[in-house]
């Protein structure tokens, strides 16, 4: 299934986004595999210090809390369900991917598919992983107060926005130079220019209980670190191997049929 | 425009407004889905809590705050 046959006629969106959704389908599952490995365990252990605290607190005052609520799904169900997440997620950002591909490659300033695509998920993993990572680190379970999570989940939208506005002004900026070693430095200082305005702008959200163990979120935080940059990785190899597979070769393309 | 724009033919389709309403519903489509494993607390998909507790660990390890 070549992409442009003779390199004549371009590869439809639902060709590339066939390619993204595949492409994310691969990623999401090896994310939801290192996740399962390196990430549940610290979950696990979260879960029993989250446990142990609310049966301190029962003991405490016993009248509250009645009865040991039945989980809707069990711990080995979530541990299934988080292959789900991973998958279901990373089919999303595989289609998202593919369709920023399809609009921005004309505008991508070099001839190669693979570094095109390479390029646009190395931006995300930056605008909407490393850039989040920094001002909100996740957290796992037993860390974070229930009653701010809109406030919490409002905050980290606009960080999202705010790395890929990052990104996309370090673009813009290299653009304006016009030598190499400029290039660089304006990119750097239009990405740093609005991750310090978007950092300053939004609150400081640290909710990390003082008893919870830091070896341990931080582990967490690590894995949960792993796991997203699985998936921006692979989503960007696996895409960028797809869409190159049977594209444009040059040295074939003037050989009549 | 540059010479790297012109470099050959491109392996994508060009820019129509029918591709970009396509393009729209796609990503449209593809935030639904995220939405429904990042922050749905049953109110969108309909099945309760079910859907949020399945996916709770992803969450987590996904980086969304969560509980
Ligand atoms: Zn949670």
């Amino acid at each position: 299934m070549p992409l442009s046959a003779g390199s004549k006629a371009p590869a439809t969106f639902g060709a590339l986004l066939l390619r993204g959704l595949l492409a994310g389908l691969i990623a999401g599952l090896l994310a939801g595999t290192f996740a399962f490995f390196f990430g549940e365990p610290k979950v696990d252990a979260a879960i029993s210090i989250e446990e142990a605290a609310s049966a301190a607190q029962a003991a405490a005052e016993p009248q509250t809390s009645a009865a040991e609520e039945e989980p809707l799904v069990s711990r080995d169900g979530q541990k299934g369900g988080l292959f789900l997440a991973t998958g279901l997620y990373g089919i999303a950002l595989g289609g998202i991917l593919a369709t920023a591909y399809t609009l921005l490659r004309r505008r991508l300033r070099t001839p190669s598919d693979t570094r095109a695509a390479l390029g646009l998920a190395g931006a995300a993993l930056l605008g909407v992983v490393l850039v989040p990572y920094v001002k909100y680190p996740p957290n796992p379970p037993a860390v974070g107060d229930p009653d701010t999570i809109n406030q919490r989940t409002i905050s980290y939208l606009a960080i999202l926005v705010i790395g890929l506005v990052a990104v996309w002004a370090a673009v813009v900026a290299q653009r304006t130079q016009p030598t190499e070693w400029r290039r660089a430095a304006a990119a750097v200082v239009g990405f740093l220019v609005v991750v310090v305005v978007g950092y300053a702008l939004l609150p400081n959200i640290n909710e990390v209980p003082a008893t919870f163990p830091p070896d341990l979120l931080w582990s967490f935080r690590l894995a949960s670190l792993g796991t997203q940059t699985v998936m921006w990785t692979v989503l960007g190899i696996g895409f960028a191997a797809l869409v190159s597979t049977g594209s444009r070769e040059p040295a074939r393309e003037a050989v009549p049929a | 425009m540059p010479k790297a724009t012109t470099a050959g033919p491109l392996s994508t389709p060009a820019v129509s407004p029918r591709l970009l309403w396509t393009a729209l519903a796609v990503v449209g489509l593809m935030l639904l889905i995220t939405y429904l494993v990042a922050f749905d607390q049953g109110a969108v998909s309909r099945s309760g809590m079910y859907l949020h507790e399945l996916m709770h660990d992803g969450r987590h390890l996904l980086g969304v705050p969560c509980h």
